[in-house]
């Protein structure tokens, strides 16, 4: 029962990974962004919602409506601005840009923050309360939420990339910059709507982490970037539907690894992280090698 | 307006205009002063060898390379500082070298990425696929599932729903057995018949001589011969194609690059 148990939470963990992962995806399937600031920008978004929920009193669970525009307006600034020109110069130098601004961002947190830890919503139901299954199994209701919030971000930006004009222009810039703009369509405008996209993902992924863990500035390489890495290695590059399952493979195999073991949690899931590298560098989902 | 044997309105507003441009490659002169004029309805034939610098006057022209002295006019207005997407938007469509087709999408969705910002016009992805039946049926498929001369095909439709004036081809038979270009060739008749302009880059000299109504050889970026297909022998195209003798000019007076 144990096991089932550890295969159970891994699973639904498995949905807060995918919901760090996706928007790095989407950065690295589109611009082939490979963005460092990722965590420490989810980070931001924890504190963003920590920030608006005492100042103007909304309740913990729709902060969201307010910080996923902040932030998907913030990625679309950012894109057309700082990653474009840094873009414009080498794929290497968006490494280098986007790894300064997660240090510049995670001292910025530090210095008006402080390294106390902030939770976010830790007094609601939602975050305390489980419900059991069986005599052994028990499930935290909030992993269950956050595994079917990360289900319908997927859900959303699938039918966002295939249904809509901007999801059709933002594949077809991720294929082909020069032919896009032969179309009349300027790709970094293209690329300013994928960013916002990806920082909406961002945006919910920090709420999600800040409630179910604490948000304090290094979180965001020390956590949210490295399980983001992970899952989408895991995963596959590039591919939506690989980061859930990425995330989920990642997930069971940290709870797997910590009931052998409570202290093999994290190590268990970088194991595999390696073995999937090691073994199949292209991802557990095979679309991309097809395609 | 003209047909393809007909004579130029040199006193008409040139449809696309070329003023003494420049354009480098690095240290290297791709283009060096070229000026011409394409008249509504023609089509005008860049020919020259591998290097002549034909792919980058369209590239230019279409706004995907900076040229470092001259200018570009559509129908009087100067659109030499505008970006490609605006260009395009504008009426400036090419179908360029390698095809370059969205391999992530599918046959429509090709077509629908053309149609984005078209202009007013008779194009629609339906006229498309009413031209090319076979399109209609494998709409749903990847452009990686195509033959050469269907993606090629692919590649002039999702030009065409954006309504240009001016359409440039670049290469159009660069890969593609003799047939299919025959085939793709054998379109133009029914595009041009919609009002199109057509400006085409072609290595292969008899095919831009068969359907053009003027043409222009460039040697190592500079211009060495214009003229209307049915006034230049083969003699004087060998010679501007290849270097051999100095610049010709087999049109008369006021035909020619007279800026």
């Amino acid at each position: 029962m144990a096991w089932v148990n550890a295969i159970i939470q891994g699973v639904l963990t498995g949905g807060l990974y995918a919901l760090f992962a996706c928007g790095l995806s989407l950065m690295f399937g589109v611009m082939k962004v490979v963005n460092l600031a990722h965590g420490d920008l989810a980070v931001v978004a924890g504190y963003v919602a920590v920030g608006i929920i005492a100042v103007t009193h909304v309740p913990v669970l729709w902060s969201f409506l307010i910080v996923v525009p902040i932030m998907a307006v913030a990625g679309y600034a950012l894109q057309r601005t700082l990653i474009q020109s840094s873009l414009d110069r080498s794929v290497l130098t968006t490494l280098i840009v986007t790894f300064g601004l997660s240090v510049v961002i995670e001292n910025a947190l530090l210095q008006f923050f402080t390294a106390n830890t902030r939770g976010i919503g830790a007094n609601l139901g939602l975050v305390q309360d489980s419900f059991n299954l069986g005599s052994q199994i028990q499930i935290g209701q909030l992993l269950v939420v956050i595994f079917a919030v990360a289900v319908v971000v997927l859900l959303g930006l699938q039918y966002f990339l295939s249904a809509s004009k901007y999801g059709r222009l933002i594949r077809a810039s991720a294929d082909d910059k020069e032919a896009v703009q032969l179309s009349g369509a300027d790709y970094r405008h293209v690329f300013g709507i994928a960013a916002a996209l990806a920082f909406g993902t961002v945006a919910l992924a920090g709420i999600a982490y800040g409630m179910y863990s604490q948000l304090d500035p290094t979180a965001g390489t020390d956590t949210i970037l490295l399980f983001a890495f992970a899952a989408v290695v895991i995963g596959g590059l590039g591919s939506l539907w690989g980061t859930l399952l990425g995330g989920i493979v990642l997930g069971v195999a940290q709870q797997i690894g910590a009931q052998i073991n409570i202290s093999y949690e994290v190590l268990a899931g970088y194991l595999v992280f390696l073995l999937v590298l090691v073994l199949r560098p292209e991802g557990i989902t095979t679309r991309r090698a097809q395609s | 307006m003209t047909s393809a044997n007909g004579d130029r309105p040199v006193n008409g507003t040139p449809l696309l205009e070329v003023r003494d441009l420049v354009v480098h490659h690095g240290q290297l002169r791709a283009l060096d002063a070229v000026t011409f004029r394409v008249f509504p309805g023609e089509v005008y034939a860049i020919i020259g060898a591998n290097g002549a610098g034909k792919s980058t006057l369209l590239r230019t022209i279409a706004g995907l390379h900076r040229p470092s002295n001259g200018g570009i006019l559509l129908d009087g207005t100067d659109v030499t500082r505008e970006r490609p997407e605006r260009r395009a938007r504008q009426g400036i469509a090419m179908v360029p070298e390698g095809r370059r087709l969205f391999p992530s999408l599918t046959v429509e969705e090709n077509l629908q990425v053309g149609a984005t910002y078209a202009r007013q016009g008779p194009w629609t992805i339906e006229r498309v696929y009413e031209m090319f039946d076979w399109m209609r049926e494998r709409r749903d498929q990847r452009t990686a599932q195509l033959s050469g001369g269907e993606q090629q095909t692919v590649a002039i439709g999702r030009a065409l729903v954006s309504n240009p004036r001016v359409l440039l081809l670049d290469e159009l038979s660069l890969g593609l057995a003799p047939v299919v270009v025959q085939r793709i060739y054998g379109m133009l008749p029914q595009i041009l018949s919609t009002g199109l302009t057509v400006l085409l880059v072609e290595q292969d000299v008899s095919q831009a001589l068969r359907v053009a109504s003027h043409i222009h050889c460039l040697l190592e970026g500079q211009t060495t011969l214009e003229g209307r297909p049915a006034d230049v022998t083969a003699d004087q195209v060998e010679a501007a194609y290849f270097g051999l003798a100095g610049t010709t000019s087999a049109a008369g007076p006021g035909a020619g690059s007279e800026h």
